[in-house]
């Protein structure tokens, strides 16, 4: 029953929205129904449901963190959509707030399924829901963008529906009960899975799932798609849209940690992970448009994750918590990029610089989001970077432990040199005539609303979610090492 | 029934390889549409059990879907935006021909060294689709028609299709969703933006598509 309304109050949402014809008025559902989603996902943190049908629905510690997030980051970004679709007047939402609606539907479904191949239904429905929000704007880039999307999308989902189908013939020769695909039959029967079959599957998904989240080297879509849509959209793609691959490859890793070869798994994501972080390094030096430099900081973000969890239990947990932290911050970041692109009316440091007198509070916002996601005391991703790093150390992988800290230190460099220029020094006084505007109330409350969590997480890290962070992580490595 | 099925995929890599060698846009979505009939055929033949209603039903709705209805809305979409052939690639034709052979090499070398799965009466089905996929993917990337760039993913998704084949009985939904559902929305939701392609560039090549790039 609860599965039923995850999934069924956004799609029924999703559907009102289609059939309202108030472009005013419409951006208003998603508020409420996001709030009742919100609330049905508080439920499940008192008691967690138990499976059902037939074990192929069911949330347990890693699904619960993911659906939250999501939830949440969701929900704070209805509210920023009600100013935002007022002041983008000009073009229908109707689409742009139904398909926010079948997004949260499509992620609520990958976190609750604990079946692979129902995750990768709905990873796919989520590909497709996000493209008409990626390509909102309606201009040549934005298509540019939404072609790349699409093409990089769909290829990463067959790669992910390939290694599904690899995971399946490593059950061979399968005798019932139960689907071969379901995670419980996967795990308890782990001891007989084929290994090649099982080594094949896992890298498979990896490259799919890790094409969809921006891993490098298939990250090429990302930049583009970050950059050309709308800034919260690039919120909900970078905050919460990488968190449900991320999820795939998790299910894959714990089917491999429970047939033993989890050291197999944990050192090509650790691999891949500092690859990722490298490629980010590279591009975001010297990146004018600070949008795209944002999404480049993602794909270095998404690399950390996957180190973290190639690092073993410790790093698993420090990883889950790092998913969290940096879905929050790319949620301040993204969103005070949005209103600082629009107070310049453009995006790159020759348009926008001088925000801190134009938008103060957004450039603020801005400024603090760096300086959280680049891992400084006392925001949040710090605390989680740093027990990344605490793993590497303590497993006597110092080589990993220099790499890390070496390439964070290049990309904070990288990342300062456009931040700074965007927020201090003089705004360019020739467009002054323009009716650019600063500050409006709504679209600085939803990253406010991010900056305090994140802050507040750095300084305290709440015992529940320990305990169900710590769950996750354990679910991770049963078996491993 | 075995002959006639490892006749059918020996035929259908070959087709793959033809396509990265045409350049005429026309032959090439009536060689997909040759590919999609025979993969069509496929179901009812790799498997040692013989087939149930289900796979009728799965053959049934490839050979429409692939044989016809996407060929049908590719044809169109061309006759509409008034294209003939695909400008030269970004990896020649002989160059990817040759690209196309190697790859062969290498998916029968890979799915020689995985267990033939129980249940298959073919041990060219695994090689042939990873061939298949392997050679969609070089399309998509060397190609600069978005037109081609879309048969290159309908090549692909052939190849994950037949790998697919496999394991049909023990997952047909996933397959059935996975491939027949999974393409018609794809290559629709593609259609729409190779259509504000159309209009925003008076083109469809996605060389236009450059401006974004570091």
């Amino acid at each position: 029953m609860i599965y039923l309304l995850l999934v069924g109050v956004p799609l029924l949402v999703g559907l009102l929205a289609l059939a309202v014809d108030n472009d005013e008025r419409r951006p208003w559902l998603l508020p409420f129904g996001f709030a009742i989603h919100a609330s049905i996902v508080a439920a499940c943190w008192r008691t967690l449901p138990g499976p059902a049908m037939d074990g192929w629905l069911r949330i347990d510690d890693l699904g619960l963190l993911v659906l939250s997030l999501a939830s949440a980051m969701l929900l704070v970004c209805s509210v920023y959509c009600l100013e935002y679709l007022r002041l983008r007047r000009e073009r229908r939402n109707r689409l742009f707030t139904a398909c926010l609606s079948f997004v949260l539907a499509a992620v609520s479904l990958v976190a609750v399924s604990h079946h692979m191949g129902l995750l990768w239904v709905g990873m796919e429905a989520a590909t497709l829901a996000i493209a008409p929000l990626v390509y909102f704007n309606h201009n040549e880039r934005s298509l540019e963008a939404t072609w790349k999307y699409l093409m990089m999308g769909s290829l990463g989902i067959g790669l992910a529906l390939l290694g599904t189908f690899f995971l399946t013939l490593a059950t061979f020769p399968f005798q019932g009960p139960g689907d071969p695909l379901l995670i419980d039959t996967l795990l308890s029967r782990a001891g007989t899975l084929s290994l090649p079959w099982l080594k094949g599957a896992f890298i498979f998904l990896l490259v799919g799932y890790g094409t969809k989240m921006g891993l490098a080297p298939l990250h090429s879509w990302k930049p583009d798609a970050y950059g050309e849509s709308p800034g919260v959209v690039g919120a909900i793609l970078a905050g919460v849209i990488t968190a449900c691959p991320f999820l795939g490859i998790l299910r894959a890793f714990q089917v491999c940690a429970a047939a033993g070869i989890a050291g197999f798994a944990q050192s090509i994501l650790v691999m891949i992970g500092l690859l990722s972080m490298a490629t980010a390094a590279v591009f975001i030096i010297g990146q004018r448009d600070f949008k795209r430099m944002l999404a480049y900081s993602s794909v270095e973000q998404m690399g950390i994750l996957a180190l973290g969890v190639g690092l073993g239990p410790a790093g698993s947990f420090a990883a889950l918590l790092h998913m969290i932290n940096n879905g929050l911050t790319k949620g301040v970041l993204f969103l005070s990029a949005g209103n600082i692109h629009r107070a310049f009316g453009g995006k790159t440091m020759d348009h926008a610089h001088g925000a801190l007198r134009r938008a103060p509070v957004s450039a603020a916002l801005f400024l603090l989001g760096f300086v959280a996601v680049t891992g400084s005391p006392p925001f949040a991703p710090f605390v989680s970077e740093f027990s990344i790093l605490r793993a590497a150390v303590n497993g006597h992988r110092l080589g990993v432990a220099l790499g890390f800290v070496g390439l964070l230190a290049v990309i904070f460099i990288g990342m300062a040199t456009t931040v700074l220029s965007v927020v201090y020094g003089l705004p360019p006084s020739s467009d002054s005539k323009q009716s650019l505007q600063g500050d409006s109330p709504l679209m600085i409350a939803a990253p406010l609303v991010f900056m305090a969590v994140v802050v507040f997480l750095g300084l305290w890290l709440p015992d529940w979610l320990t305990t169900v962070l710590g769950g996750a992580a354990k679910l991770l490595n049963t078996g491993a090492a | 029934m075995e002959q006639f099925s490892q006749l059918l995929l020996a035929f259908i890599v070959f087709l793959s390889l033809y396509l990265l060698g045409s350049s005429s846009l026309t032959g090439c979505i009536n060689i997909m549409a040759l590919q999609g009939m025979c993969l069509g055929f496929l179901p009812l033949t790799v498997r040692a059990e013989g087939f149930h209603s289900r796979t009728l039903l799965l053959a049934a709705g490839m050979f429409i879907l692939k044989g016809f209805l996407i060929p049908r809305i590719l044809l169109y979409a061309i006759r509409e935006v008034k294209i003939r052939r695909e400008i030269e690639p970004m990896i020649g034709y002989a160059p990817s021909l040759l690209l196309g052979a190697v790859l062969i090499g290498v998916s029968f070398v890979l799915a020689e060294r995985l267990p033939v799965p129980a249940g298959l009466r073919t041990s060219l089905l695994i090689p042939v689709s990873l061939a298949t996929v392997m050679m969609g993917m070089l399309m998509m990337i060397s190609r600069i028609k978005a037109i081609t760039q879309v048969i290159g993913y309908l090549v692909f998704e052939n190849g994950v299709y037949l790998f697919g084949l496999a394991i049909a009985y023990e997952v047909p939904w996933l397959i059935e969703m996975g491939v027949l559902l999974d393409v018609f929305v794809a290559v629709f939701v593609m259609g729409i933006i190779i259509n504000h392609i159309a209009r925003a560039f008076d083109s469809i090549s996605t060389e236009k598509l450059t401006r974004l790039n570091d």
